[in-house]
């Protein structure tokens, strides 16, 4: 079972498809369960508190917006630990987002640059590219096994 | 409960939802997200006129919409999108202009970082829901009685006794104890006045220290500064009607407010850098060696051309002076450097946020420095009207406005 990270980073669709294939799969609805599920709730509804923005300074320098430096404190941890990805390309707001694109450029950008097994695909836009997309991204979980 | 409609982006993100949250409760206010549909996110830029990149700018354009088409949904507005993004800040910047140009509903534009607390936003929320809340009060054009307005600010505190429309007392204090320096500049006011304090038939409170003094004195009115000063500016300069532009830069802060027949439409308040405020010019007043109520007149005699001014800081920006000084540079250069450096400052980092429209009133101690009604007149390209008694614009509008709660 490999863990592998999916973008974009909220894709329930990307992330079923890796559960369904036997592996883990890194969304960041995982880090905010863990967040909002916490005994001490300080700050609804996410129970981020301005303590990840700080922790989102491993990621991005200081003078990055505190909203991405915070976003970046839930996915950063996940690309830490990915050993596989899978990037979809132009993927539509319907697939999952992050609410703001500078995040997602550098979700983009450490996730080609972490240098673990990277499947890139193009979101498909009729029936027949849908079952090759998902074609793909079987084929690509199978060998990682 | 007044409803005021969030459009934000990064803001649960930030961790300052909460923060938020707690400023709207306090001022009696609770925090509302106008429903949208999927449609309506993307089909943003037909209504709107663009969509962008982030999703979370996109529903925020979408609930700007929905907000003018139901004008029902919110009493206020307040978009909040993170400091230093080019991208949001474009957009907040549309937002409300779009929602000032299509509906009558106040809007307050914020950046924010982590850092920004409930405290930050206390006094913009309080000047939000005033302006929905006591709209009848706030479109009071004429002083009755005898009141006195006190303006217990960072730097100073000012004191004024009005009758009948006409201030007929003032009092002006360095702010040292805020209640003892509030009771001295009363005392002045009420001095100059010949008037006893048990004949003021209601005292009305604004600035940093408002509810401390106004508990102390049991004032009737206890206001933030930004309804206020945007009441008293408008009554000083005679444009009461129609539109105006309030510029106060004070001792710790600076205000740009937009006002409609004597009512704040937008405002933005500043606080974060000492280099754009009062401070600074005081500051090179003492470095020049020549007293704050000189440096003006001095700075009229310079050209800021003859200074290079590095940075914008207090600090720094005191040691470009400094430099320039040694350099032989002249001291009315300097001044006018001064003068230019905090009124470009605000021009770029307050003005842009709000609509600058004609009469440009500038108030506040800083409005005498006469370099800088010179130094923003530049800069906009407009006639700046600096009115009688600016330095006590907020105790005139304390005056005024708690004139009105005597009529029961």
């Amino acid at each position: 079972m490999a863990k592998v990270i999916v973008y974009p980073p909220t894709s329930m669709i990307l992330s079923d498809l890796v559960e369904r294939m036997g592996h883990k799969a890194l969304v960041v609805s995982e880090s905010v369960r863990k967040l909002a599920t916490a005994n001490d709730i300080q700050s609804p509804p996410l129970n981020v508190t301005p303590e990840e923005p700080k922790k989102g300074l491993r990621y991005a320098a200081v003078d990055v917006p505190s909203g991405v430096r915070g976003r970046m404190a839930l996915i950063g941890p996940l690309i830490e630990e990915a050993e596989a990805a899978i990037v979809v390309e132009d993927p539509g707001w319907l697939t999952g987002c992050a609410g703001c694109n500078r995040t997602n450029e550098l979700v983009r950008l450490l996730i080609r640059t972490k240098g673990v097994p990277l499947l890139d695909l193009a979101y498909p836009t009729d029936d027949a590219e849908a079952r090759v997309f998902v074609q793909k991204i079987k084929t690509f979980l199978e060998a990682l096994k | 409960m007044i409803r005021i409609a969030q459009l934000s982006c990064g803001a649960e993100y930030s961790g300052i939802q909460k923060e938020i949250e707690r400023a709207a409760d306090t001022v009696g206010a609770k925090i509302v997200y106008p429903e949208v549909s999927l449609d309506d996110i993307l089909n943003v830029e037909n209504k709107f006129g663009v969509k962008v990149a982030s999703g979370d700018l996109n529903l925020a354009m979408a609930r700007a919409v929905r907000i003018v088409e139901n004008p029902d949904l919110a009493d206020a507005v307040i978009v909040m999108t993170c400091f230093r993004c080019a991208e949001a800040a474009i957009i907040r910047s549309e937002i409300r202009k779009f929602i000032h140009e299509h509906s009558k509903i106040p809007v307050l534009s914020y950046s924010f970082t982590e850092r920004t607390t409930a405290e930050t936003l206390l006094t913009r929320m309080e000047a939000l829901v005033t302006t929905v809340k006591f709209r009848g009060l706030l479109a009071r054009e004429k002083q009755k009685g005898l009141t006195a307005g006190i303006d217990s600010g960072s730097t100073t505190t000012k004191s004024v006794i009005m009758r009948d429309n006409e201030v007929i007392g003032t009092g002006w204090v360095p702010t040292n104890e805020v209640l003892k320096s509030a009771e001295d500049a009363f005392e002045a006011a009420l001095k100059m006045a010949g008037v006893k304090k048990e004949e003021v038939q209601a005292v009305g409170v604004t600035g940093y220290g408002r509810f401390l003094v106004g508990k102390h004195i049991n004032a009737k009115l206890i206001q933030e500064e930004i309804t206020v000063n945007s009441k008293g500016a408008v009554f000083l300069a005679d444009a009461q009607k129609g539109a105006a532009t309030v510029i106060d830069i004070g001792g710790m802060d600076n205000k740009a407010i937009s006002v409609q027949d004597g009512i704040p439409g937008g405002f933005t308040m500043g606080g974060i850098c000492a280099g754009a405020s009062g401070r600074f010019l005081e500051l090179t007043a003492k470095r020049l060696g020549v007293d704050i109520t000189e440096l003006g007149k001095l700075a009229l005699k310079g050209d800021y051309h003859n200074v290079a001014m590095n940075s914008y800081c207090i600090v720094f920006g005191t040691q470009s002076l400094v430099n320039s000084l040694a350099l032989g540079c002249k001291p009315e250069d300097v001044a006018m450097a001064a003068c230019h450096s905090v009124a470009e400052q605000v021009y770029e980092q307050q003005l842009q946020e709000v609509e600058v429209k004609e009469p440009v009133i500038m108030v506040g101690g800083t409005a005498l420095v006469e370099g800088l009604p010179k130094a923003m007149e530049e800069l906009l390209q407009l006639k700046v009207r600096v009115p009688k008694y600016a330095q006590y614009i907020g105790a005139v509008g304390a005056a005024l406005l708690v004139s009105g709660l005597l009529e029961g």
